[in-house]
C-alpha cells in the first residue's frame, strides 16, 4: 500500500510536494505573479484613464488589455507550479478552463450587467451614461415587453401539447410497425432544418395566403379567407404549430429512447395480470417513463424560452404584438433601434426570470418524480 | 457557359430565357456557330452611341440582367476610369466594399460592375453584404464601437448624420466630381445632400422617391366604371387623385373582379421592416401634413417637437385602420416588399407606393405580370391640408395639396474617412465609388432593375429607354412621376438626422399595434410622439435640432 500511494504521490515524475519546495522557489513564484498581476491591473488602469480621457497616454483599443491577461494566465499557472510544486501542477489542469471561463462568460455576463445600467444609445452624441436603475424602472412599465412575456408563457404551455404529440409518435414508432426504421429518419428530419429555412419554406411559402398549398387546401375545406397570421390567436397558433413540427421530433426521439430502455418484463407481468393496453399505459408505461418525460418537457421548455427565429422571420412579432416573443423584442429594440443599454437591461431581466423559473422547475420536478413514483 | 458565347447569343437576338433553357442553349450554340445562326439573327443595330449600347444588355423584355450582363455593362463604361487610372495602378490595393444584398440587387450588381474594374486597375475588393433589415443595426455597432471594417459603402443620405457628422468619412476629390459630373444630378439631390459642413462625401448611386404606381386596366374598365356610377361613387372612374378618393376607390373595389381576378384597391404595409416601412405610413401622410408654407412636417423645427400625433397624421393612420379590412385578408402581414413585389407585380391590388422600382420591374422582372397595365403619378394629394401653425386645416385655392415623400434621398456610394492616411488606396477608393456612380453606368442601373432609380437630369432623356426597348406612354408616365416628384416644390424632405431609423422603427413597432387594433390612432400617434419625444433627449435634443433644420435647408 505504501508504494502504491508513493507511486501516486510520486506523478508526474519531476513534481515536488509543496513541503520540499525551496524559499527561493517559492519567493520566485509568488514574485512571478506578482508582477504580472500587477502588470496587468496596470494594463488596466492606464487603459480606463485613458479611454475616459483622464490621461493622454494608452491604447487605441482594449486588445492590450486582453494580452495582459493572457500573459498574467500564464504567469499564475507558473507562478502555482513554483509555490505549491505538486498541487500546482494539479490546479494546471483547471486554471485555463477557469480562465477561460472567466473571460467569456463570468466578465461578458458582470458587463452586461454594468450596460444594462447605463443610457446608450449608438446614435447618442454623448455616447453612455450611467443612469442607474431607470432601464429596469422602464422595463416595469413597458406593455411591449409584458406582452412578450405574457406570448411567452402561452408558448411555453404549447409544449405540453407537443409533449402529448410526442409521446404519441414515440409509442408508434416503439410498436412493430412496417418501416418504422424509415418513419424514424422520416420524423427527426424537421429537427434538421434551421428554424429560419423552416419560417421560409412553411411560414412563407406553405402557408402564404396567395399561392400557398396549405392555404389553397384551406380554401378547399371551406375556410374562405385562410390568412394564417392575421388574427392573432391563429397567428400565435401558426407560430406554436411551426416551431411545434420542428420540435417534436426532439421530444419524440428522448421518448422513444426512453421507451426502449424500458423494462419488457414489467409490460408482460401488467399483460399477465390481464391489464388493458390503457391500463398498461396509464399504470405502468407513463409512471416509469415519467423521469424521461420531465427531462424532455424540460429541455424543451428551455429551448422555448429562446424561441425568436421563426416569429423574426415570419410576422416580425405581428400581428400587434400577438405572436412578439421577449428574444424577437429585444431583437428588435437592440438591434433596430440600437437602445443597446436598454435591451441589455431587458435580456438580464430575462436571464435572471429564465434561471429562477427554470430552478424552480428542476425542484418541481424532482419533487413531482418522487412523489409518482 | 462562356460570357462571350452568352454575350454572342444576346447581340444575335436571343432572350437569356432562350439561352438558358438547358439541352435546348446547347442546341443554340451549336446552331449559332454554323448556319444556324441565320435563325435568331436580327439587323444590327447601328447606333454607336455607349448609351443606346449599354441600354441594349440584355434588353427590355428579354429578362433579367445577369452577371454576365453586369460584367459587360462595367467594361463598356470603364473609359472615364481609364481617363484618371493608369492601367494596374492600383496593384495590391485591397478594398472592403460594404453594401447591400437584398432581392439580388445593389452589392450583387457592384460587383458585375466594378469586376473589370478590378481587372484594368489591379485592385481587389473584399465584399460585406446585408440584408436590408440589418443594415442600420451593423452600420451603428461599427460608428459606436469604432470597429468601421470597411473602406466604401453604399449608404443613405439618412445616415449621414451618423456617419459624415462623426468625420468617419473621406471628402471628395475634384477629380471624382469631375468623372462623375455631378452638376448632372437632379436639384433636390444637390448639396446640402451628400454634404456634411460645407464638404461633399456622396457619389450620388440613386434618386429616392415614393411615387404612385396604379393599374390602368382596372382604371379603365368598363364594367367598373359603370358599377362605381351605380353604386354612387364621386366623379368618373378613374385613377384618384387625392388619398381621399384612393380610400373610396378602395372599399369600393373591395370584392371585385377584372378578368375574373379578384382585384384590391391600395396596399397598405402593415407589417414592421427594420424602419423602412415608416415611409409607407409618411406617403399616405405627407399631403395632409406638409403644408407649402411650411418646410418642416415630421417635427417642429424649433423644438424637435413631433408632429405624428396631429390631427394630419393621425388622419393617415386612420385612413390604413379603415383601408385594411378592404385589403387582401392577409395585408396586415405585409411588409413593403411584399406590398410591391409579392403582391402588385404578380397582379394583387391596383394602387401601391413604392420607390420608383416598381417602374422598371413590371417591365423587366421575370415575376411582374402587369407590365403593360401600369400607369404611374406621383403620390395623390389631399382636398385639405393641416396647418400646424395655426392648428386649422386648410384648402389651398390651387386645389388639392400635394407633396411627395422624398423617402430616403436615394443611396450613395461614400469612402471611408480610415483611408486618408494611404494616397493610392484613397484614389483606388474614390475610383470604385466614382465608376459606380458614373454617368452613363447610372442610366442602365435607372433603366433596370438594380435598386436604383433615375437621379440624374440625363435620365429623362425618353428617346433613349425608347431605343432600349421600353413603350413610349409607359416610359413617359413612369419618368414624369418621377420627376415630378423630385422637383415639386412642396416635396415632404427626408430628415437626415442621427438615428433616424430608431424613430421610424420605434414608430412601426406601435403602428403595428394601433393597426391591429390594439389602439385607436390618436393614442397609437400619442404612443409614438412620446417614443420619438423619449429618443431626441436620449440622443441630444439641442444637437437634433440643429440638424433637423439643416436638413431642411432652415
Amino acid at each position: 500500500m505504501a508504494d502504491q500511494t508513493l507511486s501516486t504521490n510520486a506523478w508526474p515524475a519531476n513534481a515536488a510536494p509543496s513541503d520540499l519546495i525551496s524559499p527561493g522557489r517559492k519567493r520566485l513564484g509568488w514574485a512571478l505573479m506578482a508582477v504580472a498581476t500587477l502588470g496587468l491591473l496596470a494594463t488596466i488602469a492606464v487603459q480606463i484613464l485613458y479611454k475616459t480621457e483622464v490621461d493622454t497616454i494608452g491604447f487605441e483599443t482594449w486588445r492590450p488589455v486582453v494580452y495582459a491577461y493572457v500573459l498574467w494566465g500564464i504567469a499564475l499557472g507558473i507562478g502555482q507550479v513554483l509555490t505549491r510544486g505538486e498541487d500546482g501542477q494539479r490546479a494546471l489542469f483547471l486554471l485555463p478552463a477557469l480562465l477561460f471561463t472567466i473571460a467569456m462568460v463570468i466578465f461578458p455576463t458582470l458587463f452586461g450587467f454594468y450596460i444594462a445600467l447605463t443610457d446608450w444609445n449608438l446614435s447618442s452624441f454623448s455616447g453612455r451614461k450611467f443612469n442607474g436603475l431607470d432601464n429596469f424602472w422602464q422595463m416595469l412599465s413597458d406593455s411591449y415587453y409584458r406582452n412578450a412575456l405574457f406570448n411567452m408563457v402561452l408558448y411555453v404551455l404549447a409544449v405540453f401539447v407537443e409533449y402529448v404529440i410526442a409521446f404519441g409518435l414515440a409509442l408508434l414508432l416503439n410498436a412493430q410497425i412496417r418501416a418504422r426504421k424509415f418513419f424514424r429518419v422520416v420524423f427527426l428530419m424537421p429537427l434538421m432544418l434551421s428554424p429560419v429555412a423552416v419560417s421560409w419554406m412553411i411560414g412563407k411559402s406553405l402557408m402564404e395566403y396567395r399561392f400557398g398549398p396549405a392555404a389553397t387546401l384551406a380554401r378547399h375545406l371551406g375556410w374562405e379567407n385562410p390568412a394564417f397570421f392575421s388574427n392573432p390567436i391563429t397567428a400565435r397558433i401558426s407560430i406554436m404549430v411551426l416551431d411545434a413540427w420542428t420540435f417534436i421530433p426532439f421530444m419524440m426521439i428522448m421518448l422513444l429512447a426512453g421507451l426502449q430502455a424500458m423494462s419488457r418484463e414489467v409490460l408482460e407481468a401488467a399483460r399477465v395480470d390481464g391489464a388493458s393496453a390503457w391500463q398498461t399505459f396509464w399504470q405502468v408505461t407513463f409512471p416509469l417513463m415519467l423521469p424521461v418525460s420531465v427531462t424532455a418537457v424540460i429541455l424543451r421548455i428551455i429551448f422555448k424560452l429562446k424561441l425568436a427565429d421563426i416569429i423574426i422571420t415570419v410576422t416580425s412579432g405581428g400581428p400587434g404584438g400577438a405572436t412578439d416573443s421577449v428574444s424577437s423584442f429585444i431583437y428588435r429594440e437592440y438591434r433596430d433601434r440600437s437602445n443597446v443599454g436598454y435591451g441589455t437591461m431587458l435580456a438580464m431581466a430575462y436571464l435572471i426570470l429564465i434561471v429562477v423559473f427554470v430552478t424552480w422547475l428542476l425542484k418541481f420536478a424532482s419533487r413531482f418524480v418522487r412523489n409518482v413514483n | 457557359m462562356k460570357v462571350s458565347l452568352y454575350n454572342q447569343l444576346v447581340r444575335a437576338g436571343a432572350t437569356r430565357r432562350d439561352v438558358l433553357k438547358g439541352a435546348a442553349s446547347v442546341a443554340a450554340l451549336a446552331a449559332a456557330s454554323g448556319a444556324g445562326l441565320g435563325a435568331l439573327t436580327r439587323p444590327a443595330a447601328a447606333a454607336d452611341d455607349l448609351r443606346a449600347k449599354i441600354l441594349q444588355i440584355p434588353g427590355v423584355g428579354k429578362g433579367q440582367p445577369t452577371d454576365a450582363d453586369f460584367q459587360q455593362v462595367g467594361e463598356l463604361c470603364l473609359e472615364a476610369t481609364k481617363a484618371n487610372v493608369k492601367e494596374g495602378e492600383f496593384a495590391g490595393v485591397q478594398l472592403t466594399f460594404m453594401g447591400l444584398n437584398n432581392q439580388n440587387l445593389h452589392n450583387v450588381l457592384f460587383r458585375g460592375f466594378l469586376k473589370p474594374w478590378e481587372t484594368y486597375t489591379g485592385a481587389k475588393i473584399n465584399w460585406i453584404d446585408l440584408a436590408q433589415a440589418d443594415y442600420n443595426a451593423r452600420l451603428q455597432q461599427s460608428i459606436a464601437t469604432g470597429t468601421v471594417d470597411f473602406d466604401i459603402i453604399e449608404m443613405g443620405a439618412p445616415f449621414e448624420g451618423d456617419v459624415c457628422g462623426k468625420g468617419l468619412t473621406s471628402e471628395m476629390p475634384d477629380w471624382v466630381k469631375d468623372q462623375i459630373d455631378m452638376k448632372d444630378v437632379v436639384a433636390y439631390l444637390q448639396p446640402p445632400v451628400g454634404t456634411w459642413d460645407g464638404k461633399q462625401y456622396r457619389v450620388t448611386v440613386d434618386g429616392d422617391a415614393h411615387n404612385f404606381n396604379y393599374r390602368t386596366d382596372v382604371f379603365a374598365d368598363a364594367d367598373l366604371a359603370k358599377a362605381w356610377k351605380d353604386g354612387g361613387g364621386e366623379g368618373e372612374w378613374g385613377v384618384p387623385k387625392t388619398w381621399q378618393q384612393v380610400q373610396a376607390v378602395t372599399k369600393f373595389l373591395k370584392g371585385k373582379q377584372v378578368n375574373g381576378q379578384d382585384i384590391f384597391g391600395y396596399l397598405d404595409a402593415p407589417k414592421p421592416w427594420g424602419g423602412f416601412g415608416f415611409y409607407f405610413l409618411g406617403s399616405r401622410a405627407s399631403a395632409y401634413a406638409k403644408h407649402p408654407d411650411d418646410k418642416a412636417w415630421l417635427f417642429d423645427a424649433d423644438t424637435m417637437k413631433p408632429r405624428v400625433n396631429n390631427p394630419a397624421w393621425v388622419r393617415a393612420i386612420q385612413d390604413v385602420i379603415d383601408a385594411l379590412p378592404s385589403e387582401p385578408a392577409d395585408q396586415i402581414n405585409a411588409d413593403p416588399n411584399t406590398t410591391a413585389f409579392q403582391q402588385f407585380l404578380a397582379g394583387t391590388g391596383s394602387m401601391v407606393t413604392w420607390w420608383g422600382d416598381v417602374g422598371s420591374n413590371v417591365k423587366t422582372n421575370d415575376s411582374s405580370v402587369v407590365g403593360d397595365i401600369t400607369g404611374f403619378s406621383i403620390l395623390p394629394g389631399s382636398d385639405d391640408v393641416y396647418n400646424s401653425k395655426t392648428g386649422q386645416w386648410d384648402k389651398l385655392a390651387s386645389g388639392p395639396n400635394y407633396a411627395p415623400n422624398c423617402a430616403y434621398l436615394g443611396w450613395g456610394v461614400y469612402v471611408m474617412a480610415r483611408v486618408d492616411t494611404d494616397e493610392k488606396k484613397k484614389k483606388a477608393a474614390w475610383s470604385a465609388a466614382a465608376h459606380l456612380g458614373g454617368k452613363d453606368l447610372s442610366l442602365w442601373c435607372a433603366a433596370y432593375p438594380s435598386g436604383f432609380q433615375p437621379y440624374r437630369n440625363s435620365h429623362f432623356n425618353i428617346p433613349e429607354w425608347v431605343a432600349a426597348g421600353y413603350d413610349e406612354a409607359f416610359i413617359t408616365s413612369y419618368l414624369k412621376s418621377e420627376a415630378d416628384s423630385y422637383n415639386h416644390p412642396n416635396a415632404a424632405i427626408e430628415p437626415r438626422i442621427p438615428g433616424i431609423f430608431q424613430y421610424y422603427s420605434a414608430a412601426e413597432d406601435i403602428l403595428a399595434n394601433t393597426f391591429a387594433g390594439k389602439m385607436k390612432a390618436q393614442e397609437g400617434a400619442d404612443a409614438i410622439a412620446a417614443a420619438w419625444e423619449k429618443l431626441t433627449d436620449q440622443i441630444g435634443r439641442e444637437n437634433q435640432i440643429k440638424l433637423y433644420k439643416a436638413s431642411l435647408g432652415m
